[in-house]
């Protein structure tokens, strides 16, 4: 055989590789779609919340009185009167055994905890009726001191500051730590730091990590219908599963008399894993009316109510020698938690504790995260949910590092990233990374890029003092993905496991159709897990049709989040089609009078080896489904299904290159050039790879440029429409040049590694680090995302010029007693 | 109420509406077009574009009655007998939508871009749709897919 010979008939068949174009996309095109907000049931009813205006005050008196009286209106229902029926929003990851975590009623009775939360509900005939009457609610408010300043929050005491919840005596909710000395992964950080302090080098910084809000496109929408035996809900939710369970063990309704139905859902990206006090008063009018309900959010609603992410603030301590060799790292966080613990909300930053290493091999580690309660949204997962944080944090300390010991960015990098020769390697952190490649990924990127050429230009433009300057920018991230473990979530105090299930129905027809836990809302689940099942079984992509979304139709399921659809549900997919393959052997071995032993499967036949018999497994579906002919004690069925639990993370890695132009006179920036080498493993779709990258790509570049949540000093959020919070458009971005290196992942049969969130966990650090890198020579150290014009140009032209987070990691708060006595104001950056 | 009488994707309505009613609202809610949708409330997300008397309009930023007497096309109307239209056929050769909830709304947008520029650049492109957003694909391929459709001559059949 040669090089140049072509590929077995097979090979050449596969789809598994090929860019087929969406099964999903035929109804989307033309209209024909199913969201929530569609649906029209008889005898509907439609909600309109009543929401407070301020961030924390007492509620003295609901008087509905006049609302009641409006045109059409059915009920108006305040805290009170849904107190016993509408349960409670569930924490399900409670980091620490002491976490202090906040009851959540969905819709309190006495105090509300930020701006935008429930106090009534207005049902009504129509939408519009019941917004109407929804302003007829009078709502007297007390209001109180709210908690807003994250830093401040963290250092209130029941005698000093304020408190966002009083009766808990204290804003810190838990205290999450991680020592590699303890830990036995490694040395003890302070030594390293204070080693480095005497004979190398020690970067101390301070980094924001803004409040930004997911934003999908599809705001919410729930319809309850408790008309039947069973009361069923569509949500528009990433999470029908978990919310099912969740409806029923805190209202008391039985789980089995619940479907949760998510139709087609309009983008999540985290902001859709929740368990909302929406749903929960949906849930609870329809079975006090006894009628089916629909309630659908504004835009305004769903930026203001709706989770939000990110919200940190970082202290870095990094520690090298002089030749660049990092000895150790120290991390302090402070996490803005809002005002409630959301349902995974805490577990957010502990998420990101095992990649603050990212890609390096670092002897010495320390993590502290300290997680907030204020009076602001609650925050939880957003796409990269920890990983985004840890990679920003890592990636920018690394090009500080390189600018300490004047070096090349990946210079240093490479210096102390883990060979490709390593794998496996246990981290500090205490992973074991299964497979990867950095050296490759990043010489591609680097040739793709024209890194050299760039460099040479930057060299120029700085030598001619031109106004425009161009910054290179450098991220060599990985990411921990394909949540996940059970017994690791078990270890870190998850209330759930990261299994997910699959089952494979072979028709009579010899159609296939295939169940997932998995619930899709854009990633395009129905045309990969196709390929799939079509490889495995040797049966027609068209063939194949994916069932999800539904409990009735998928009865279990830990649905989608974390890029596990794909690394864990995928695999349960592959497990129950092998399964159906073995139960079919022993039928075909029957049919075909051979032996089991004399059986090969390939190219979805069955044939004795060594002759021409054989039979298509869709002719032995045929068969058992008649069932005439079977072997003694045989079920009649090929149906089977598969729970996998994965038995490790995966970790995609890449490297991502920006080029920025500058101008140092206005502070605009201009991207100039972005290209990125991802490596995912093996690629089932590289079309649907090509769009998660893409769209991940300017979420990231969105973190570091435009977006962010802010509050003023009252408690309401200023950006609570499209108009204020700025996501990027067409004219914004720029088309980019993606490529893949392939270290197919050890721990799953396809050899798979999760791409949903890889290009936003990567792109924001790639994209500060341009920026900064092009006014670097103008004595620029930080600029604090997102990095606008005004923030450039006063980084360039104010005082201190950017040097102000040198130094702000001391004094590190002292881990054991909490953040008492370190409260800095110093916000960083130029941000004045 | 105030009687409206239009064409929506070639078929003849006539509805009493209430004069604050949205255009989109009328279309999803009388008419069940549900094909168009609403994302935003402040005219900025573009989802809900329809086209009025051939060009394109936010339907949220136009009342039911300043429709009366119009010809609406919305996304379920713009398959001709069976046939996608090729802006249609180039947002699914090039995966230029994930969700799909921003893509009715694109799609119509970018037929009446290239209804009046039939062969845009990419800059011309994006400024184009710079009206309507999209939170998934991050604009790459539908910019490749309006250039698709542009090559395949979109602008000019239409």
């Amino acid at each position: 055989m040669t090089a140049t010979q072509e590929r077995p008939a097979d090979e050449v068949e596969r789809e598994i590789g090929r860019d087929r174009r969406r099964k999903e996309d035929q109804r989307l095109i033309t209209g024909r779609t199913r969201w929530t907000d569609n649906l029209q049931l008889p005898g509907m009813l439609h909600l309109a919340m009543v929401r407070s205006p301020f961030a924390h005050a007492r509620i003295t008196s609901v008087d509905t009185s006049a609302a009641k009286q409006a045109t059409n209106v059915v009920a108006v229902l305040t805290g009170a009167d849904l107190a016993e029926t509408a349960g409670a929003c569930i924490n399900a990851w409670a980091i620490t055994t002491d976490q202090v975590t906040p009851a959540h009623p969905p819709m309190p009775a006495d105090r509300v905890t930020f701006a935008g939360e429930i106090v009534a509900v207005v049902a009504a005939r129509s939408a519009a009726e019941a917004r109407d009457a929804a302003e007829l609610v009078e709502v007297e408010y007390d209001e109180l001191p709210a908690a807003l300043d994250l830093k401040e929050a963290a250092a209130a005491t029941s005698e000093q500051g304020v408190l966002a919840h009083p009766d808990l005596g204290t804003n810190k909710s838990a205290l999450w730590r991680f020592d590699s000395a303890e830990a036995g992964t490694g040395g003890n950080v302070d030594e390293a730091i204070e080693k480095a302090r005497t004979d190398g080098i020690v970067i101390e910084r301070e980094y924001r990590q803004q409040r930004l809000i997911p934003a999908f496109m599809e705001p919410r929408s729930v319809v309850v219908d408790p008309t039947g035996e069973q009361i069923t809900m569509w949500s528009a939710t990433q999470i029908p599963h978990i919310l099912r369970f969740a409806l029923a063990a805190t209202t008391g309704v039985p789980e089995s008399k619940i479907r949760v139905i998510a139709p087609d859902v309009g983008g999540g990206f985290g902001g859709k894993l929740q368990q909302t006090p929406e749903e929960m008063i949906t849930f609870a009018v329809a079975r006090r009316l006894g009628k089916p309900v629909k309630y659908t959010e504004t835009r305004s609603e769903s930026l203001m109510s709706g989770h939000h992410g990110r919200d940190q603030w970082q202290k870095l301590t990094l520690a090298a020698t002089k030749d660049g060799t990092v000895t150790g790292l120290k991390v302090d966080l402070l996490a803005d938690l809002g005002s409630y613990v959301a349902i995974v909300g805490g577990g957010v930053p502990v998420l990101g504790a095992f990649m603050f290493n990212a890609i390096y091999k670092f002897p010495a580690y320390q993590f502290n995260c300290q997680t907030v309660l204020t009076n602001k949204t609650w925050t939880d997962a957003y796409r990269g949910a920890g990983r985004p944080e840890a990679t920003y944090a890592i990636e920018r300390l690394m090009n500080e590092l390189a600018a300490e010991v004047g070096m090349d960015p990946l210079e240093v990098r490479e210096k102390n990233w883990i060979r490709h020769d390593e794998f496996p390697f246990t981290t500090v952190a205490g992973l074991e990374y299964d497979s990867g490649n950095y050296e490759a990924a990043t010489a591609k990127a680097k040739e793709i890029f024209g890194y050299d050429e760039l460099r040479a230009e930057q060299r120029r433009r700085r030598e001619s003092g031109d106004p425009v300057q161009l910054g290179i920018g450098v991220s060599t991230f990985t990411e921990m993905c394909g949540l996940a473990p059970s017994r690791v979530l078990g270890q870190l105090n998850y209330g759930a496991g990261g299994w997910e299930h699959a089952s494979v129905r072979m028709l009579a027809t010899g159609k296939v159709e295939v169940v997932t836990g998995a619930s899709a809302h854009g990633q395009g689940h129905e045309t990969a897990f196709s390929q799939i099942v079509a490889d495995r079984l040797g049966v027609p992509f068209e063939d194949v049709e994916i069932l999800h979304g539904d409990t009735q139709i998928s009865h279990k399921g830990l649905d989608t989040y974390g890029s596990r659809s794909l690394v864990v549900g995928g695999e349960a997919i592959v497990k129950a089609a092998d399964k159906v393959i073995e139960k079919a052997k022993p039928l075909a071995a029957h049919l075909l009078e051979a032996s089991v032993d004399d059986l090969e499967f390939s190219g979805g036949r069955f044939t004795v080896r060594g002759t021409d018999q054989g039979m298509a497994i869709t002719e032995l579906a045929t068969a058992v489904f008649a069932a005439h002919n079977l072997p003694d004690g045989m079920e009649p069925t090929l149906d089977s299904e598969a729970t996998y639990d994965p038995v490790n993370f995966n970790f995609p890695h890449g490297t991502h290159l920006c080029a920025m132009e500058v101008d140092t006179e206005t502070g605009a920036l201009k991207m100039r050039k972005y290209v990125c080498v991802d490596d995912i493993g093996n690629i089932i779709n590289p079309l649907i790879v090509s769009g998660q990258v893409h769209g991940g790509l300017v979420q990231g570049i969105a973190q570091a440029l435009w977006e962010e949540a802010v509050y003023d000093e009252s408690g309401t959020l200023v950006s609570g429409s499209f108009v204020d919070y700025l996501l990027p458009t067409a004219a914004d971005t720029i088309s980019f040049e993606i490529d893949h290196t392939t270290s197919p992942a050890t721990t799953n049969t396809l050899g798979t590694k999760g791409v949903g969130e890889a290009g936003t966990i990567a792109s924001t650090p790639a994209v500060v680090n341009a920026v900064v890198d092009a006014v670097r020579h103008l004595g620029v150290t930080d600029i604090q995302m997102p990095c606008t014009p005004e923030r450039v140009w006063k980084a360039i032209n104010g005082p201190g010029a950017g040097g102000a987070t040198e130094g702000a990691a001391a004094p590190h708060f002292d881990a054991s007693t909490g953040m008492e006595g370190t409260v800095d104001r110093t916000t960083g950056g130029t941000d004045a | 109420m105030t009687r409206i009488s239009l064409t929506v994707d070639g078929a003849q309505v006539s509805d009493d509406v209430e004069p604050r009613m949205l255009l989109v609202q009328y279309l999803r809610e009388r008419l069940g077009k549900t094909g168009t949708v609403i994302g935003c409330d402040t005219s900025n997300c573009g989802a809900c574009t329809v086209h009025l008397d051939g060009t394109s309009v936010k339907s949220c930023n136009v009342l039911a009655v300043q429709a009366d007497g119009g010809e609406v096309t919305t996304i379920e109307g713009l398959a001709q007998d069976g046939q996608l239209h090729p802006v249609q056929e180039a947002f699914r050769e090039c995966h230029g939508l994930q969700c799909g909830f921003c893509t009715p709304g694109m799609i119509m947008q970018s037929v009446d871009l290239l209804n009046t520029n039939p062969n845009p650049s990419e800059e011309e492109i994006r400024l184009g749709l710079e009206g309507n957003l999209c939170r998934c694909t991050g604009y790459h391929n539908i910019v490749r897919a309006v250039q698709h459709a542009a090559g395949q001559g979109a602008g000019v059949t239409s």
